[in-house]
């Protein structure tokens, strides 16, 4: 069986310049965000992210790294206003194309399915389809219904950040929700997955979990493990969001200077000098769930 | 003393009277209350989350609690969301937008300059344009003024409105449906002509031209009533579903429902 166990710097080296990333998870939630400090310790650049944006967008635009943002929000949840994500924004710093929640998804469906496109109404009737020059087909049944073409969000690669996997890549994942991780593994002609947790052979350990095998793991080109790879973003059921790191991060976007200034305390040299300097894989573990 | 905001809550739990078997989503804490309200007095056929992923028939609290406090009687992650209550029209959302207008078009996107470069950067547009198109939506502003009821447009139509102009000909317009306006001042529908925004009761010692002052476009009068007070049960619910009093920070200084009391 293929071994598709990896290093985080050799899954973001098989990462190149003006790649299309996805990024999994949602706002604070499901984040992978080693593999984000990866990237930020690395010379990647003028990538396009699309993304249910959190702390990866704003850590992201805030270090140069983002040529293309596709979004419908970026939000730290309790802080809504992702504040490196906006500093960028309101530079004029990043190309956009700004679509609603439920289109994104639709994007990475139409992606995952080799569709240029699906159709929708969402979208009409708003400044999308203007913005982000978004065409129109007419339904050729009848009523001849005119409909939004939601591009495919076709991905170069996904990081995904999963609760357990095997090193073939059968994949684990729980939590109240999955949010579009499904999708996005789908959408990426390569996906690379950190976990919580590797196991040699699931079928050994975890059979009787199956079910949480949210994508297949035809779907997955590399697995690295990285407990505690989440933070400071919530892995539910293992860990809460650290909203204590996320207001430290918060608040140096106010900080003169930039990101230069600030990045080593929120990306470190290494991801076990990051770990260390927040109190270490325990510390993470011990964040208690979000009450939302 | 009954609080405004408790006059609001009330007021915006009617928005949720009678609309059968959908998702209630209240976002913020004065629509989540009023959501969790109209549950558990006069539409108890609605459906909500825990704010989370799980559909709870006992409304969750505001604020701290224990994480497994809320019994799940069902189970609707963002990851169905769209299949199971926003595309299929199986819900009523009440929202806070950052502007609205004549038209009730809204905006959470972005303020001023261009889209590629904007002036302020807000959160983007969310699930606005597919709310919007596809089920019931509501708004509650706790600060009624111009810079919220603009004059002209938004800056950036996030939500679809009844602008014959913004609609792209042949599109399927039949789910868009705006329902109530609550503010702290009054509550409005989209019942004048073409769509236009009515006030249809005033907060007690709130007169029509205050609220025609605080606004950027012309409001048609409707029969104009009083808000009504919230009643003691309601006020009972209120409390036990807001037990840090979350809803006290809501509104400016927390005034009182009545003026003449302040």
């Amino acid at each position: 069986m293929l071994d598709k166990r990896m290093t985080p710097a050799e899954i973001v080296g098989e990462l190149r310049d003006g790649m299309t990333l996805g990024i999994g998870g949602w706002g604070p939630r499901r984040k992978p965000m080693a593999l984000v400090r990866e990237i930020l310790r690395s010379d990647l650049k003028d990538l396009t992210i699309a993304a249910y944006g959190g702390a990866d967008v704003g850590m992201l635009c805030a270090a140069g790294k983002v040529k293309k943002l596709v979004f419908a929000f970026v939000s730290l949840d309790a802080i809504p206003l992702e504040p490196w994500f906006r500093k960028a924004r309101e530079a004029g710093q990043i190309e956009v194309l700004e679509v609603d929640e439920g289109m994104f998804q639709w994007g990475l469906k139409a992606a995952a399915f080799g569709l240029p496109f699906l159709p929708t109404r969402v979208g009409l009737g708003t400044d999308l389809a203007e913005l982000g020059d978004l065409k129109t087909v007419q339904s050729p049944y009848e009523g001849g219904e005119t409909l939004i073409a939601m591009p495919a969000l076709k991905l170069d690669a996904a990081l995904l950040h999963v609760n357990r996997s095997d090193w073939r890549g059968n994949v684990q994942l729980f939590g109240a929700d999955v949010y579009y991780d499904e999708w996005f593994a789908k959408a990426a002609a390569k996906t690379y997955v950190s976990c919580e947790e590797l196991v040699d052979k699931m079928e050994d350990h975890y059979p009787e979990q199956a079910q949480a095998n949210v994508f297949e793991r035809c779907f997955v080109s590399g697995v690295v493990e990285i407990a505690g790879g989440a933070h400071p973003s919530s892995m539910p059921p293992l860990y809460g969001p650290d909203m204590k790191a996320f207001k430290a991060y918060a608040d140096s976007a106010r900080e003169p200077g930039n990101w230069a200034k600030v990045s080593d305390r929120f990306v470190g040299a290494d991801e076990a000098s990051y770990l260390a300097s927040i109190g270490g894989k325990e510390a993470v573990m011990q964040t208690p769930l979000a009450i939302y | 003393m009954v609080t405004l905001a408790e006059l609001c809550i009330v007021a915006c739990s009617e928005a949720f009277r009678g609309n059968g078997e959908v998702i209630a989503t209240g976002v913020g804490p004065v629509p989540r209350l009023a959501a969790s309200l109209a549950k558990l007095t006069h539409s108890p056929e609605l459906m909500m989350t825990d704010g989370e992923a799980y559909l709870v028939e006992d409304p969750v609290p505001l604020g701290p609690r224990g994480y497994d406090d809320r019994k799940a009687a069902g189970h609707l992650p963002f990851s169905r969301f769209f299949d199971s209550a926003v595309w299929t029209g199986r819900r009523h959302a009440m929202v806070t937008p950052t502007q609205i207008d004549r038209f009730g078009q809204i905006n959470l996107s972005q303020l001023g300059g261009t889209h590629k470069h904007p002036k302020t950067q807000m959160l983007g547009v969310r699930g606005f344009p597919g709310n919007t198109i596809y089920h019931p939506n509501s708004f509650f502003f706790p600060a009624h003024g111009p810079r919220v009821f603009v004059e002209g447009e938004v800056d950036m139509v996030s939500g679809v409105g009844y602008n014959p102009a913004k609609r792209i000909a042949g599109g399927n317009y039949t789910g868009v449906d705006l329902r109530l306006i609550v503010t702290n001042l009054c509550v409005m529908d989209f019942g004048g002509r073409g769509n236009a925004v009515r006030v249809v009761s005033l907060h007690p010692g709130v007169t029509f031209d205050e609220v025609q002052a605080a606004t950027g476009f012309a409001l048609e009068k409707g029969e104009l009533a009083e808000t009504a007070m919230p009643t003691d049960e309601q006020l009972a619910i209120i409390n036990r579903l807001d037990p840090h009093n979350i809803r006290g920070s809501v509104i400016k200084d927390n005034p009182p429902a009545k003026r003449s009391a302040a």
